[in-house]
């Protein structure tokens, strides 16, 4: 119980520091419309596919004319602009892409985003996950010495109460019994047989609910493919290699062209040295000519030479068959971020199983999250217009937040059908 | 007795040693184990390694190994694309919906295919044609598995004898063919079905202006050449009109079951209802006569139903013709009582002018001249009958069939090409075809499986399934269905069109050719795209057109309707089943396992008598039962087995079981056509047809009549025998009477409805008075707590006065829900699986044809808020969601069938079996271990049929209790649909049930309760007075109510029952 507890409390506190939530796209959030829409080809600080970023604004001062740029880039370069056209020759002739749905207020959040950026200063502090977790075992640790101490100590006690016993019988002149020696006795027999009994089925149960559980399954991939670099260092959005995930149950794996659409131009790995769990080093540059050898792709040339085929990825994440999971459910009706389930994967360089994927897991995050209800202000999803009882709940204060349960969440045919 | 000795050899005579040694002996011969062991194993077998050791061992070693592979994880891999094709709907687990239009001969229903990740799963009618106004059929349902059938020809084969080879490319048949057809002594022949897709019938024209002297035929094994000839003599054209039921007051039905396989029966089905719907503001309703020698689903609703022999089909018309034309039919040797319905119907008809229609199922061209000659006396033409839009899915005539034979036979057919036909099974000459086909030089066949024709013809093409291919249809003037490729072909298959393009000399593939021929047709590539997309060209709605109409041939039909022999002792009538139609589908499995809306049967067909027939000396006395008397029902009921009878009509002899069903006249026997398919090798069938047929029904097309001119499904003379044998008939349904139980169906008559329309309300309060009546019932009748449901509370109505019993729903319920297939043995044992069942109940006196009343009612989980079920599930794993749903959690259930047992409505289903294969373990279909399971089983369960599978439904495994879901996913998957787009849920259109969207009559809705602007609450206002739950007084708190059923008749039968 404990347990859920932490991870429930655990779960709220990721919930409540999500970082943007990817629908409710506002203009002034340069950030997330910088990674959804710019961060696969550009970085503010670091050049990839396309140029680094920052003082873009001071190398094109004309404001008019970047957004012309950002919004329709074949259009400018028609007009025969010389900057931008020399810019595009020094790119190989990568076109870039057309974002004509950016508004001028989300262009500039952008620009600002990029002009403000610093590189993040050394790692992080731990995301307070860590941290519960390391008190929790310090916890378990301190009540496991305690019960020892205090097994000892009654041992000690009961074993000077019969000494007492003996000697106030030997006073009295009851006879003595035949000593028993505590190994024989069948009090502690019985105790220890009780304890061995409890201790057993209590690791027995334990193991037996945990068949077919996978909590931090790491498996090894055909390449090494570091969600560090990518979604971390790189800041490139989830959706844009797991696009399914807003539209379908699955999230999907990419296909290759996604990849070659950045790795086309990015032959070569320069940055931090990548290291396996093992803490072996991973050589990043023969990582992307796996992808080259899959694709079929020849550098020197820059075409496909050969057919390609597919990677067989290690799939991490495995849900039974009478479970229906809905990613776009979860990630776009829900707002649930990709890390709550997921864990922190812009930390990590080999994907593991982060959360237990168990019912439990389930139903406690259901119990505990709130939906996207309207408010008073007419904010929130208005599919829920329709609970009446619960808009005049929150109006009379009986309640104060709807959570997944309380619109069914929790029930059987929610998820298994 | 002697001592003689006598011996056989010396060793015995002197009882040598050696002699006593080999007597002893005689039977021993030690099995050559050690021969078969290695030389360094000689030995093993005296090694001192006794029996328990091995068995420790073997305990061990199997324990260790369970150990270690149930606690291992087995490693799944995820395979992307390398290169994702560039469309939006290519998102794995996201379903995409293409038009497309279902084919089957000459019928095209038009259709949306729904497809998940490449896998065409389900079919749902296509609401924008207003041809079917988006209804189906349960065949049209159940086509989807057809594509995943693994007897479809895999490749193009030659025949060497009777041996189906493969040929290896089409550039090497297309060459065989071609060195085939050269120097051809006859003809070149198309047989085709009828075809009324524009583009085949320009590449057939092309083809044949290359082939100078060829031909093409078209053939329907349901022929409607007595209409078509018919039509030509009264009004000079050979088509068939198109009907317009919903104009028509007054229905009269002469044998059409225009509701289940007549001409057009979704079209019809959607028209009729149209009259049929009624509200209490408005109470009128459309009258429905039917006159018909068999219990059939349009006479089961028909209002008034009269029968007669099927020899009396042209007196009846006659009758009804003298009548209106102001004479009597008194002169006529009909049955009083069939006078007076005929001159009642008369009567209706000659009120409504211009608001009757008159149709007839006969397909004796003299009848249908008088029957044209009733229309018109009624004003039918240009009202209720439209000549400007014909119906073109049946233009075969005889005439033409039976001049082709006549030509093989001559030797002058030299070339002869079968598409989409199967005359040696289903033409009532078919011996005669099957001989004369082999005397032709060049057959080849593009039907898409080696049928009963395919394989006597030399080469066979198989054509692709209508899912995997290009194509069109114009199954009514003025109404194109666009069919389009949803997956590509699964086998070696090239379209028909494509085989004649090639052999014509053009290069064209048929994609572009049909590409070509809509771009310039419609005028350009958006328009082509948009009509691909839609699935439907519809040209603009024209006025109601009629046609002049020629006396002169009514005088000369009559006479000779005059002259039709009277019937002998005991006729024959021959019709199609609503589920196998002339057998197209055979090897179905959705379609096998379909009852049939009126006897209730699956898996046979049979001979149908009247339940007098065995009560008659001549039937066995063990056999023989009076279904008046209960105790005689009971027995009857109890068991399926049915006594055979041989059947003699003419030459010809015929044994089936025989199952009495009310309303048929006593001298009368009705088989169903489009069963027994059988290759001509029997053994052949499972491989060349499909497994699941093998022995599904005997075929009764050889037992047509041909009257000269065209086929009748009908014979005026035969005559039975009774054998001792009996053959079981696996019935989904065995007690046919409600006992008049208004608490299970409520019906009343349209004038009891207009004189007090709170009849029905009367009544659910008079059930309920103990209870604390209509209105504290809900809170007073019961023990346990009132739930509320925020938000959502689903509800279904269902209209019994719409829903006439077709099918589609159980069809559609089976593909939506992965709903499992068991086969007639598990049928036999009431272990069928169907979620819906629609329960079919007649009323009346049994002896009396035409006193019978019949009522169909869907039954399926009722949904109930005070679930009876779900109180006694020992683990919860049955229980109610806070929308009103009975959820069953298939993981949770230990299958002990407490709920089954509880449920009052008897719709839970147990998986006795594993009928899905769903269990971990590989030999757990083995027949030594769970018992017989019949081929169609394994049929469902081989990988290819199982691409069929809805993945969002969870395929259940043995001993776990299922129901109906209300479609659960689709609600999920409404409900997701409405929070993305962040908008309310959008009433009839987000959320449909399966069933729902399936029925052609629109006879159930469904939506949210709680929304006072919905659907479901609007038809419950509005139709206060007819609301009823099923066995209200229970208090279960149904989610689905039903509409009382109104009849336009005088009364509502009583069962007369003897206790």
């Amino acid at each position: 119980m404990l347990h859920y507890r932490l991870i429930a409390k655990k779960l709220f506190y990721i919930l409540l520091f999500a970082v943007v939530s990817i629908s409710g796209l506002r203009a002034q959030d340069g950030k997330a419309l910088f990674q959804a829409n710019c961060a696969s080809c550009h970085n503010p600080i670091k050049q990839l596919t396309g140029p680094a970023l920052q003082g873009v604004t001071s190398r094109v001062t004309d404001k008019a004319l970047l957004h012309a740029w950002i919004k329709n880039n074949i259009a400018v370069l028609g007009t025969g602009n010389k900057y931008f056209n020399d810019l595009y020759v020094s790119f190989g002739k990568t076109p870039m892409n057309t974002f004509p749905n950016l508004s001028d207020a989300e262009i500039d959040a952008i620009l600002n985003y990029v002009e403000t950026y610093k590189a993040p200063t050394a790692a992080p502090a731990d995301n307070g996950g860590g941290g519960t977790k390391d008190q929790e075992n310090d916890n378990s640790l301190l009540y496991g010495v305690l019960t020892l101490i205090l097994a000892v100590i009654m041992f000690v006690l009961l074993q000077v109460n019969s000494s007492l016993k003996k000697l106030s019988d030997d006073k009295e002149g009851i006879p003595a019994m035949e000593p028993i020696p505590f190994y024989r006795n069948k009090v502690y027999i019985t105790f220890v047989v009780l304890i061995l009994f409890v201790v057993g089925g209590y690791y027995v149960v334990q193991g037996a609910i945990g068949l077919g559980r996978t909590k931090n399954y790491q498996p090894e991939q055909p390449i090494f493919y570091s969600h560090k670099v990518h979604a971390g260092t790189n800041q490139i959005s989830c959706l844009y290699c797991h696009g399914g995930a807003w539209e379908s149950k699955h999230a999907g794996v990419p296909s290759l062209n996604i990849c070659m659409n950045c790795h086309a131009a990015i032959n070569e790995y320069k940055g931090e040295a990548l290291h396996r769990e093992d803490g072996t080093t991973v050589d990043g540059t023969a990582e992307i000519q796996k992808l080259y050898s899959y694709t079929g792709y020849d550098v020197k040339s820059g075409k496909y030479t050969e057919p390609g085929k597919s990677i067989e990825w290690v799939k991490i994440h495995n849900l039974p068959d009478h479970v229906y999971f809905n990613h776009s459910q979860h990630i776009r009706a829900g707002k649930v971020q990709c890390q709550t389930c997921h864990g922190n994967i812009t930390e990590m360089s080999e994907v593991k199983q982060f959360a237990e994927l168990s019912m439990g897991w389930c139903i406690n995050c259901h119990r505990n999250s709130k939906i996207d209800f309207p408010d008073s202000t007419g904010a929130g999803n208005k599919f829920y217009s329709i609970y009446e009882k619960f808009h005049n709940d929150l109006k009379n204060g009986t309640i104060d937040s709807v959570t997944v349960e309380k619109i069914g969440g929790t029930e059987c045919q929610k998820c298994h059908y | 007795m002697s001592d003689k000795k006598y011996w056989q050899s010396f060793g015995e005579f002197s009882e040598s040693e050696g002699f006593k040694q080999s007597a002893q002996n005689e039977f021993r011969e030690d099995l050559p184990m050690e021969a078969s062991l290695p030389a360094d194993k000689q030995g093993l077998l005296d090694a001192k390694t006794p029996r328990r050791d091995f068995l420790k061992y073997l305990g061990f070693s199997t324990a260790a190994a369970a150990l270690a592979a149930g606690c291992e994880m087995p490693v799944k891999k995820v395979i992307p694309y390398v290169n994702k094709p560039d469309a939006s709907e290519l998102i794995p687990g996201v379903a995409g919906y293409y038009a497309t239009t279902y084919i089957s001969g000459g019928n095209a229903i038009p259709v949306v295919a729904k497809v998940r990740d490449g896998r065409p799963i389900k079919l749902e009618g296509n609401e924008l044609s207003s041809f079917t106004k988006g209804g189906t059929s349960a065949r049209v349902q159940a086509s989807v598995l057809d594509l995943y059938d693994g007897a479809r020809l895999h490749y193009p084969i030659q025949m060497v004898n009777g041996d189906p080879q493969e040929v290896s490319t089409f550039e090497a048949f297309d060459k065989m063919v071609g060195e085939a057809m050269t120097g051809l002594s006859g003809s070149l022949v198309l047989l085709t079905s009828t075809i009324n897709s524009p583009t085949t019938k320009q590449i057939i024209g092309e083809f044949l202006a290359k082939y100078p002297g060829s031909k093409h035929v078209q053939y329907d094994a349901d022929s409607y050449s007595g209409m078509l000839l018919a039509n030509e003599a009264t009004h000079g054209k050979r088509i068939i009109p198109s009907y317009q039921f919903e104009n028509a007051k007054v229905i009269v039905s002469l044998g059409a079951d225009f509701l289940g396989t007549w001409l057009s029966p979704v079209e019809f089905g959607w028209q009729y209802v149209q009259g049929r719907k009624i509200d209490a503001k408005n109470p009128e309703m459309s009258k429905h006569y039917q006159f018909e020698s068999m219990l059939s689903m349009t006479g089961g609703n028909a209002d008034d139903r009269y029968t007669h022999r099927p020899s009396e089909a042209g007196a009846v018309a006659l009758a009804l013709l003298a009548e209106l034309s102001g004479g009597s039919s008194s002169s006529s040797s009909l049955s009083p009582k069939l006078k007076a319905g005929i001159s009642k119907a008369a009567k209706d008809l000659a009120a409504n002018k211009g608001k009757a229609l008159v149709v007839s199922g006969s397909n004796n061209p003299n009848v249908q001249i008088i029957v044209n000659a009733i229309n018109e006396a009624i004003g039918a033409n240009g009202t209720t009958i439209n000549w400007g839009k014909p119906i073109q899915t049946h233009a075969g005539v005889e005439a033409d069939m039976n001049a082709l034979i006549a030509d093989m036979e001559a030797g002058k057919v030299g070339a002869l090409l079968i598409y989409g036909v199967n005359p040696v099974y289903d033409y009532y000459d078919g011996e005669k075809f099957k001989t004369a086909l082999q005397k032709i030089k060049a057959t080849v066949s593009f039907n898409e499986r080696l049928d009963e024709t395919a394989e006597l013809c030399k080469y066979s093409i198989p054509a692709p399934h209508f899912l995997e291919r290009w194509g069109d249809a114009e199954p009514k003037a003025g109404h194109i269905a666009m069919i389009q490729p949803t997956i590509n072909p699964l086998f070696k298959t090239r379209s028909f069109e494509d085989s004649l393009l090639k052999w014509s000399g053009n290069n064209t593939s048929y994609e572009n050719y049909f590409l070509q021929y809509w771009t310039k047709t419609l005028g350009s590539t958006e328009a082509y795209e948009k009509a691909l997309q839609d699935g439907v060209v519809e040209q603009p709605t024209v006025a109601l057109a009629a046609l002049g109409f020629n006396n002169a041939k009514v005088a000369e039909a009559t006479a000779a309707i005059g002259s039709i022999k009277k019937g002998g002792n005991l006729e024959l009538v021959l019709y199609q089943s609503v589920a196998m139609g002339v057998g197209n589908q055979a090897n179905n499995p959705w379609l096998l396992e379909l009852p049939d809306p009126i006897t209730r049967a699956n898996w046979d067909n049979y001979a149908i008598v009247s339940p007098k027939f065995i009560k008659q000396e001549s039937i066995p006395k063990k056999y023989r039962f009076d279904l008046s008397k209960r105790s005689e029902a009971d027995k009857f009921e109890v068991h399926p087995d049915r006594l055979v009878i041989k059947i003699k009509v003419g030459s010809k002899e015929i044994s089936l079981p025989i199952l009495p069903v009310p309303g048929t006249p006593d001298n009368v026997i009705a088989i169903a056509v489009g069963w027994g398919r059988q290759s001509a090798k029997p053994e052949n069938t499972s491989e060349f047809i499909g497994r699941s047929v093998v022995g599904a029904g005997k075929n009764v097309f050889p037992l047509i009549s041909f009257n000269g001119v065209t086929a009748e499904w009908s014979v005026s003379d035969i005559s039975f025998e009774a054998t001792n044998e009996t053959y079981p008939v696996a019935q989904a349904q065995t007690h046919s009477s409600y006992e008049g139980r208004n608490e299970v169906v409520k019906e009343l008559t349209l004038e009891d409805f207009k004189k007090s329309p709170n009849e029905i309300l009367e009544e659910r309060e008079e059930e309920l008075k103990p209870y604390g009546g209509l209105e504290k019932f809900e809170k007073e009748g019961t023990l346990y707590g009132v739930y509320d449901k925020p938000g959502i509370h689903w509800g279904m109505s269902i209209d019994m006065n719409s829903c006439f019993g077709c099918g589609a729903c159980v069809v559609a319920c089976h593909a939506e829900n992965n709903v499992a297939v068991v086969g007639k043995s598990e049928v036999l044992r009431y272990h069928d699986m169907h979620w819906l069942r629609i329960d079919r109940y007649f009323s009346g006196n049994l002896e009396d044809p035409d006193d019978i009343q019949t009522v169909f009612q869907p039954m399926l989980c009722q949904h109930c808020d005070n679930a009876p079920c779900e109180n006694v599930c020992p683990v919860a794993a049955t229980n109610h969601s806070s929308e009103g749903l009975n959820q069953m959690a298939y993981n949770r259930c230990i299958g002990t069938r407490y709920c089954a047992n509880n449920c009052p409505f008897k719709v839970r289903r147990f998986n006795w079996a594993d009928y899905s294969g769903a269990d971990s373990f590989p030999n757990n279909q083995d027949a030594n271990g769970v018992g017989h399971f019949d081929p169609v089983v394994f049929q469902m369960n081989d990988d290819l049929t199982r691409m069929v599978l809805n993945p969002d439904v969870t395929v259940r495994s043995r001993g776990v209790m299922e129901k109906c879901s209300f479609c659960v996913q689709r609600l999920q998957d409404g409900k997701l649909k409405a929070k993305k787009e962040n908008r309310p849920l959008k009433d009839m259109e987000d959320v449909r049930t399966a069933c729902q969207q399936a029925c052609p009559s629109d006879a159930i809705v469904f939506g949210n309760v709680n929304d006072s602007q919905s659907m479901i609450n609007k038809t419950r206002a509005e139709n206060k007075q007819r609301v009823f739950y099923a066995l209200e007084e229970l208090h279960v708190l149904p989610n689905v109510n039903y509409l009382a059923k109104v009849r336009n008749t005088e009364k509502i039968s009583e069962s007369v029952n003897e206790k």
